[in-house]
């Protein structure tokens, strides 16, 4: 079956791509910048974060780009005003959601959220923000799960049942309640099934979850689209 | 089975039907039965015996005729006489005195007519006269004579057509147009192809769904199977909540009875045409009923929506093509296949065609279950269906379209009840609930209610409905305890647009309606509580006042 190259327009700029691809990706490879936050490479597509969302021409609708399909002489626009506020806004209640206080944050300065608050220019918070005081779990011997950093990306869910190919990790209850869970809801460290393998951490895109004694910007790993399609982790 | 049997079956039925001179419906369906109305049933049972009227007069099961507020609700035949809230001792007096002497019971009987006159019931047609759990009943009232005309007559685009033909669009709120959904999926490839049908209806306060299901199951499966024939389905499914065990068993029942007579399973009245519908079982979520959420919790997965497209019609359930209808869209095929799509056409506006149902609630004298022609005025709907408010109170305000629809003011009230209006005004046609409100209540308050139930409702997997919910609540609560700012109400806005405008699915995209609606037509009430921290209504503040009486 032969792929079709098809043309379409980002950003009023002409570029091709082939018929499967998604606007994100056509995006990035001609050097067009569109934020994300749930999206990695390598993974399959959550469409969570909404930062992505994208307009095309010709429907009212906003589109994720990490999930839609780019097809022939689509006009796609990624910074318009009205996008770039959403976006700033979508930063804002993240970052009011849980407990997310950089300063002491294990995450801070290899942040993705952090990051994207600064690229994005949400520089103040004007929601009421929530202390969460959800309980840590440390009881692996290398790992720490920390729920009030978490915003939910499941990232770390989808590394562990795509990739490593284990699911221990996945989501308990709903809505602003919704939590990431070791095995059915247990201590990590009791779990038979976590191979330690700490992909998770690795993908985490804030410290929700990290490895004992060190500061993300140690231990992540720069070539994470890489790290995540094969090579294992130290 | 073949065709002629099933005809011939009827005329049995309809025969045997017509043996009896009277026949009298009791309603036991989930609006009645906490009334007692198995009671009620068995006490005209023994009561037909005793009187020795067992020959010339059925009591029958039967399910809902839509005045809810009357209940226990008995309709004697002919004349349809509706008898309201009767007891087994008025059910001994309805035999004795209507049966055996031919004298109906004036004092007893219900006469509303407005109630029943802008009605039109065609999904409802048999709701409230035969018994859900015969589908001899259903037969011999036409039922499956559609299958048939389907099966010897027509072909599956001739079933489309008709269907297209008709302008009957989607029943569960979207109002994306029947035919066009069926084309997709039939163009589709991939095989097998599935059926859904959707009767996961979560919102509070509505129960349109639950009746049909209890009252006319059949209806049900012979739309999913002229479906299934038409797109060339193999399977089907009908997704409902765990909450409705009566419609659960009336499903099974009819399902059971169907196969019996091989209208499912196998070859279908020995024609090469096969279909099997299984029932799932929703645990709880409201959310669930979101077209690619009830694929996930079909397929047993966490029942949380994925961005579309892919459309279901192209990969649905395991990636299959998969038609996923409400089931009140499905009760319309049987009529559309027997009277035609012209003659559907005509009934309801030009742009909307046919009738729906709705949960008529809230502050209305008559409330119940409706089923009107589209493009009828609400107020119709509010003063001469529902009788109007109670208690001489002056009508507030109008909420259509379940806990995600709009508020609608007193001088929308001429608004014609269509999927283009009331997405103009704000308001959603959603899965068919009207609550009605009446000046004893705070439309804060009910904002803060409807937004209270998409928190706890929402799935949390995308962002603006996650948090956003959670900012709207907590501006609301800090309204309500005095707290409240002028600059609230921009940032509100800003939030509810931001939700509409970015959610994953339509339970985000809708939530913020009843926020925003209450906003653009009621905004003085939010300037009030928060400028003098007073609530017109006197519902808000009250636990702030008892306190500082303390």
């Amino acid at each position: 079956m032969s792929v079709r190259t098809i043309k379409l327009k980002i950003d009023g700029k002409e570029v091709t791509a082939q018929e499967a691809d998604t606007i994100l990706e056509v995006a990035r490879e001609n050097e067009i910048f569109i934020p994300t936050l749930c999206y990695l490479e390598g993974l399959t597509s959550l469409g969570g974060c909404r930062l992505c969302l994208v307009e095309v021409k010709g429907s009212p609708k906003l589109f994720p780009a990490c999930s839609t399909a780019v097809s022939n002489r689509m006009e796609v626009i990624t910074n318009s005003d009205s996008l770039m506020e959403y976006r700033r806004m979508i930063v804002e209640l993240l970052l009011s959601e849980r407990t997310h206080i950089c300063a002491v944050c294990v995450a801070n300065d290899s942040c993705e959220l952090q990051e994207m608050a600064t690229e994005l220019g949400t520089d103040h918070v004007r929601f009421n923000r929530k202390w969460t005081n959800h309980k840590i779990d440390s009881s692996h011997e290398n790992l720490v799960l920390d729920p009030n950093r978490c915003i939910l990306c499941t990232r770390c869910i989808r590394v562990c049942d795509e990739v490593e190919g284990v699911h221990t990790l996945d989501l308990k209850m709903r809505g602003k309640d919704s939590q990431v869970i070791i095995d059915l809801d247990e201590p990590w460290g009791a779990s038979n099934s976590c191979t330690s393998c700490m992909k998770c951490a690795a993908v985490c895109p804030v410290g929700a979850i990290y490895i004992k004694g060190k500061a993300l910007s140690e231990t992540k790993d720069k070539e994470l689209p890489e790290f995540v399609l094969g090579r294992r982790c130290r | 089975m073949k065709p002629d049997d099933i005809i011939k079956l009827a005329e049995r039925d309809l025969n045997l039907r017509r043996s009896y001179k009277y026949r009298i419906n009791v309603c036991c369906s989930s609006g009645c039965l906490p009334f007692g109305a198995l009671k009620v049933l068995k006490e005209f049972q023994d009561a037909v015996k005793e009187f020795a009227v067992e020959e010339e007069c059925k009591v029958a099961r039967t399910g809902c005729v839509g005045t809810c507020y009357l209940g226990p609700v008995v309709v004697v035949e002919p004349g349809d006489y509706l008898y309201q809230n009767v007891t087994p001792e008025k059910a001994r007096e309805i035999v004795r005195e209507h049966i055996t002497k031919g004298a109906p019971l004036k004092n007893l009987i219900y006469s509303n007519e407005t109630f029943f006159k802008k009605q039109l019931r065609l999904v409802l047609r048999n709701a409230g006269k035969i018994d859900p759990f015969r589908i001899e009943d259903y037969i011999s009232t036409g039922g499956y004579s559609a299958l048939i005309k389907c099966l010897t007559k027509m072909s599956p685009q001739e079933v489309i057509d008709e269907v297209s033909a008709s302008g009957l669009r989607g029943r569960g709120g979207a109002g994306f147009p029947t035919g066009h959904k069926w084309n997709f999926v039939a163009r589709a490839p991939g095989s097998p192809k599935y059926v859904v049908a959707n009767l996961d209806e979560g919102d509070p306060g509505v129960f349109a769904n639950r009746t049909l299901a209890e009252a006319d199951p059949h209806a049900i499966i012979e739309g999913m199977l002229i479906a299934a024939y038409a797109i060339g389905a193999e399977h089907g499914y009908i997704y409902i909540r765990a909450e409705y065990p009566l419609a659960i068993q009336t499903l099974k029942r009819a399902m059971k009875q169907a196969a019996s007579l091989s209208l499912l399973e196998g070859d279908i009245l020995e024609s090469s045409f096969k279909f099997d519908v299984k029932l799932r079982l929703g645990a709880g979520a409201f959310v669930a009923g979101e077209e690619t959420a009830i694929l996930a919790s079909i397929e047993g997965r966490r029942a949380t929506p994925r961005p579309r497209p892919p459309y279901p019609a192209t990969s649905g359930l395991w990636g299959k093509p998969t038609l996923i209808q409400n089931v009140e869209t499905l009760a319309n095929v049987p009529l559309i296949i027997n009277n035609g799509g012209a003659w559907f056409s005509r009934i309801g506006s030009p742009r909307c065609s046919g009738t729906k149902c709705f949960s008529l609630t809230g502050k209305v004298k008559n409330p119940g279950l409706i089923e009107i022609p589209m493009g009828i005025a609400l107020r119709e709907v509010v003063f001469d269906i529902g009788g109007g408010i109670p208690d001489g109170k002056k009508f507030k305000s109008v909420q259509v379209g379940g806990p995600s629809g709009g508020c609608l003011p007193e001088d929308l009230l001429d608004l014609s009840v269509d999927y283009e209006s009331l997405t103009k005004a704000g308001a959603i046609m959603g899965s068919g609930g009207i609550v009605v409100m009446d000046e004893t209540s705070c439309m804060v308050d009910t904002a803060k209610f409807f937004t209270d139930f998409c928190v706890d409702e929402s799935c949390g997997k995308c962002v603006p409905c996650r948090v956003g919910l959670v900012k709207v609540k907590n501006t609301f609560e800090g309204i309500i305890r005095g707290e409240g700012k002028v600059e609230n109400l921009a940032l509100l806005k800003k939030l509810g647009n931001l939700i509409q405008e970015t959610s994953l699915c339509g339970l985000g995209q809708t939530a913020p309606n009843p926020v925003l609606t209450t906003l653009r037509y009621f905004e003085d009430e939010y300037i009030s509580h928060i400028i003098e921290k007073k609530c017109r209504a006197g519902k808000c503040f009250t636990s702030h006042k008892e306190a500082s009486r303390k």
